[in-house]
């Protein structure tokens, strides 16, 4: 049987690695840093290694509804494509900082791009 | 079997405690059912969380059996609370009380029987059964046959002023179980450590330093003080003691609101480190006090390149 995405990526311990320099990508962005403003950072470091275990096809049952629930009150506060590109591009650069050869960046890509029209409620 | 909240649940085979809980229609707070959002984390008082449902948690989180139950199989018996339980409360009393500045008494309490607990984390103190306010430690279980807090005396703080005036030595007070992940790990031992503090912010960071020193810490270690005035900087002399007598260590008291000269440094404290120290790699950082300075650097300290894991905060609220 061939490995899946996650085990090629290198498993939690790649996710580890991936969450502080992918959050700190995502907080220094002033594109999208607004959103994270006043927010618990230990919850929030929390959800973004959520995130990305996903977006590496790592084990995860977050649902549609979940993504819609959980950014309904950003989208309220004008979320759209163009901050969803910009937390896309924190994760590509995210993955190369990692030496993640550039297919698997593409495969985690597709994934973390599935949820779009869910995050931004559409 | 779990039990929680006074009752028990048996666990079906396979059923996580999270879906146990809620199968009784039991619902706790939770999210992801994956053992990733940590929103469901409780902690264990009597059986061993799995490995499995720890993945993730910070350390000081993991060696409390602080666990996700939406990740947590039981492979024994198990009691669980939500993690801002307390589980006891322990009556005793005060051994001395010392004014250290114009409006900080240090108070010192007996230790209770049985007592545990980890320099830098923090008790209730109750007036009585209904009122009670939170303090951190300042004293470092091991070294000192007391318990210690600093306490600021508080304009219309029922607490504060209760225990500034009315208590005296010999004094009855309850406790409750110290709780708190602002603690000293061992793995820290080589690593450089900045203690961040405002006002009576300062005392689990003494707690935390001394503990850590006690464990022989090697890494540098820097301790900043932010104050409004010099007479504020109420460990003053014996911080300055302290650097003298271990090499490592480095004090920095901060004076906001009055010109000062050196020794002291003028500005704020949590500016002042994050100048000082630039890229913050490799660092240990412990964050106590006014809740915006502590918010803040947590923060600007992540972005400076110290990992998340290695941050610790307390962010002290203030009620009347």
């Amino acid at each position: 049987m061939s490995k899946s995405l996650y085990e090629k990526i290198g498993g939690d311990a790649a996710v580890n690695a991936a969450v502080d320099i992918f959050y700190r990508k995502v907080l220094a962005d002033k594109r999208i840093s607004q959103f994270f403003e006043g927010v618990d950072m230990d919850r929030q470091a929390a959800k973004q290694k959520a995130f990305l275990t996903y977006a590496f096809g790592g084990p995860n049952k977050y649902s549609g509804k979940d993504m819609r629930d959980g950014h309904a009150h950003l989208v309220k506060r004008g979320l759209n494509d163009s901050h969803f590109d910009a937390v896309m591009e924190n994760l590509g650069a995210t993955l190369q900082e990692l030496n993640v050869p550039g297919d698997l960046i593409a495969q985690a890509a597709a994934i973390a791009e599935s949820v779009r029209n869910d995050v931004l409620g559409r | 079997m779990i039990r929680y909240d006074q009752e028990i649940y048996q666990t079906e085979l396979n059923e996580s405690v999270l879906d146990c809980l809620l199968r009784h229609g039991i619902v706790p707070p939770h999210s992801c059912r994956s053992g990733l959002c940590q929103t469901c984390m409780m902690r264990a008082v009597k059986g061993k969380p799995t490995e499995v449902s720890q993945q993730g948690l910070k350390e000081a989180l993991v060696s409390q059996n602080f666990f996700l139950p939406c990740a947590c199989v039981p492979q024994e018996d198990m009691e669980i609370v939500l993690p801002d339980t307390r589980l006891f409360r322990k009556e005793t009393y005060v051994i001395g009380k010392t004014l250290l500045s114009a409006n900080v008494l240090r108070l010192r309490l007996a230790i209770p029987d049985n007592y545990q607990y980890l320099a830098g984390q923090y008790t209730t103190l109750f007036k009585n059964q209904s009122l009670g306010r939170c303090y951190s430690l300042a004293s470092v279980p091991g070294v000192d046959d007391f318990l210690e807090f600093h306490i600021k005396l508080l304009p219309g703080g029922q607490i504060s002023q209760w225990l500034h005036h009315e208590v005296a030595t010999g004094s009855s007070i309850t406790i409750s179980e110290a709780v708190g992940n602002c603690i000293y790990l061992d793995r820290y031992q080589q690593r450089p450590m900045a203690l961040i503090g405002t006002g009576t912010g300062l005392a689990p960071l003494t707690g935390i330093m001394r503990d850590a020193l006690h464990k022989g810490h090697q890494g540098e270690i820097r301790i900043y003080h932010g104050v409004k005035t010099r007479h504020d900087l109420y460990l003053h002399e014996t911080l300055v003691q302290l650097a003298q007598t271990h090499g490592n260590v480095r004090y920095f008291p901060c004076v906001s609101r009055e010109p000062v000269t050196s020794p002291f440094y003028e500005g704020r404290a949590s500016e002042l480190a994050m100048n000082d120290i630039g890229k913050f790699a490799g660092w240990c950082v412990y964050l106590c006090g006014n809740p915006d300075m502590v918010n803040t650097t947590k923060r600007n300290a992540f972005l400076a390149g110290a990992s998340f894991q290695d941050i610790c905060a307390d962010p002290f609220i203030h009620s009347q």
